[in-house]
């Protein structure tokens, strides 16, 4: 027989010969026997809650951290104050191709950093004269200013031991010393936590600047790396702990490990430009010449339905259609 | 009646009145009548264990829901707090770990099945479609964890988000919007594609294997409870 058009069309399945079968009572056994293997498998394994990183036990465990991303924020040179759509237009953001998808969304959740994580919380606390002077003397100055202080402050932390802000080696840093100072005060008091979350609201579901201001430091990206969450762990798929995680995620966090979507600066993108395109295969599968023909190519199914080809013997299934 | 015609049918056409609501009850009756929808008896060539992870499927979607209802009964702090909650919330883990896994392996065998043959495209385009949607609902509960997991998860996965514009509106790093999509929008979508799923299932019935041909002797001895 010609392949192609003139495959066998599949017959009605309600023309072939039946038996009976209990339909309810397998769908019933089925939930018993999944909820008696769901309460042995909690039993035995639990599932992990590790503590949430705050800004209180980053700023308490590792201020020298806490400052650098303090200064960076206050200076516009944190990996959030250059990021671009959708927290500001610092940078056009990644390409699908020619497609700026990430402009085209726009800026939809507006962060100024040097503002929302720095200067606005030390003037809502209550200002030592020190921080009111400083503040006065920040806002008095040039752009152009505020960076060379921020950026000469930020080099002389980097050569500090450890980072301690404490032994910086003197300086015209302007007012940023004492800006700093003042926050890790509020980091380390729990208030910053509070403020980085109010946005002006008393009721607040909305983490992002949070999020952002600790995801900037590296802090959590430490935590993180010990619980082999690392984006070059295989993180995406990952739960803390020795657990399966999102193991359904392996072939999006896969693209991330080769080239060249490992080294591209538009990486993010192409992953989710090809997960698209595989999921439409996948969706549309049934209607693609050569891949629906897999499944009569290996003859997997061969194995499936031993039973009744052993009973049923058919000269060529191979030529039916899929 | 004649040996053709289903015994419904005969019910349908005295009862049905001529508005919407008697068209939408003969539509209904002529796709799917009842012994289609609930089959006492199965085609003689599902004899393998593949067969079970369909059900297995919907039997831990059933034991996913009914443990994140309790979630849901107490609030997202419960399980942080309580024993009882933290064992409920290890339940929700592992039957969603037990859900995937029945499904990815129910999608392999359907795949190695052809089962898109014979008009039940549609039936392997929700089934796509609701394991993409099981994902997302995962994803969402991973990020509605409130601990260090969900922290770190959010912060790396808006990346992706934002590179194609999703993360302007689908924002991993709001708890409130998360935890929305995750108890209401998604398994929405996710039941309604399912019952879609199992009454294309029914109303096609099971794929028959690649090549079989109805065995005419057996037909006649064994079809007698087929319309």
């Amino acid at each position: 027989m010609k392949r192609g058009r003139t495959r066998e069309q599949t017959p009605d399945s309600h023309a072939f010969p039946t038996r009976p079968y209990d339909l309810v009572k397998e769908a019933v056994i089925a939930v018993i026997a999944v909820t008696l293997l769901t309460f042995g498998l909690a039993a035995v394994f639990s599932s992990p809650d590790e503590k949430p990183v705050t800004v209180a036990t980053w700023s308490q465990a590792d201020p020298a951290d806490f400052t650098a991303t303090a200064v960076t924020e206050l200076g516009g040179t944190s990996a959030t104050a250059q990021y671009g759509p959708p927290y500001n237009t610092a940078a056009d953001g990644q390409k699908l191709g020619p497609l700026p998808l990430q402009t085209w969304a726009g800026v939809k959740h507006p962060i100024d950093t040097a503002n929302d994580f720095v200067l606005q919380p030390l003037r809502q606390t209550p200002e030592p004269a020190a921080v009111t002077a400083a503040l006065a003397r920040w806002n008095a100055a040039s752009a152009d200013q505020q960076t060379k202080w921020t950026g000469a402050y930020s080099d002389a932390l980097g050569k500090a031991p450890n980072g301690d802000p404490a032994k910086v080696a003197a300086g015209d840093y302007g007012p940023v010393p004492v800006l700093t100072a003042r926050l890790l005060q509020l980091g380390q008091s729990g208030t910053l936590d509070a403020q980085l979350l109010a946005e002006g609201h008393y009721f607040q579901t909305d983490y992002t600047r949070a999020l952002l201001f600790l995801a900037d430091g590296s802090y959590l990206q430490d935590q993180a790396r010990t619980q082999h969450l690392g984006g070059d762990q295989w993180g995406m798929m990952n739960e803390t702990g020795n657990y399966p995680g999102q193991a359904w995620l392996w072939l999006y966090t896969f693209w991330y490990q080769v080239q060249p979507y490992k080294s591209s600066t538009n990486a993010d993108a192409l992953v989710w430009g090809t997960m698209a395109l595989l999921s439409a295969l996948l969706l549309l599968l049934p209607f693609i010449p050569g891949l629906r023909d897999i499944p009569r190519l290996t003859r997997v199914y061969k194995l499936i339905w031993r039973d009744w080809y052993r009973d049923h013997p058919t000269p060529n299934p191979g030529t039916a259609r899929t | 009646m004649s040996a053709t015609e289903h015994p419904t049918e005969h019910l349908a056409e005295h009862l049905d009145t001529h508005n919407w609501t008697g068209a939408l009850r003969r539509r209904a009756l002529r796709e799917l009548p009842p012994d289609r929808l609930l089959p006492d008896s199965q085609p003689a060539y599902m004899s393998s264990w593949i067969y079970l992870f369909g059900v297995l499927t919907v039997a831990a979607l059933a034991v996913v829901i009914g443990t994140g209802c309790v979630l849901a009964l107490k609030g997202p702090q419960w399980w942080h707090l309580s024993s009882l909650g933290h064992y409920v919330n290890s339940m929700h883990l592992w039957s969603v770990e037990l859900f995937l896994a029945f499904m990815v392996i129910h999608l392999w065998g359907k795949f190695f099945m052809a089962a898109w043959r014979g008009k039940r495209a549609m039936t392997w385009m929700t089934g796509v479609v609701a394991f993409l949607a099981s994902i997302g609902t995962a994803f969402t509960g991973y990020l509605a964890q409130q601990n260090l997991d969900s922290q770190w998860i959010s912060t790396q996965a808006k990346d992706g988000l934002n590179s194609v514009g999703i993360g302007a509106y689908f924002n991993v790093m709001d708890f409130g919007q998360m935890l929305m999509w995750h108890i209401v929008l998604l398994p929405a979508a996710i039941g309604v594609l399912t019952v879609w799923h199992l009454v294309l299932v029914r109303r096609r019935g099971i794929v028959p294997p690649i090549g079989a041909v109805p065995p005419e002797d057996e037909n006649t001895s064994e079809k007698e409870d087929r319309p």
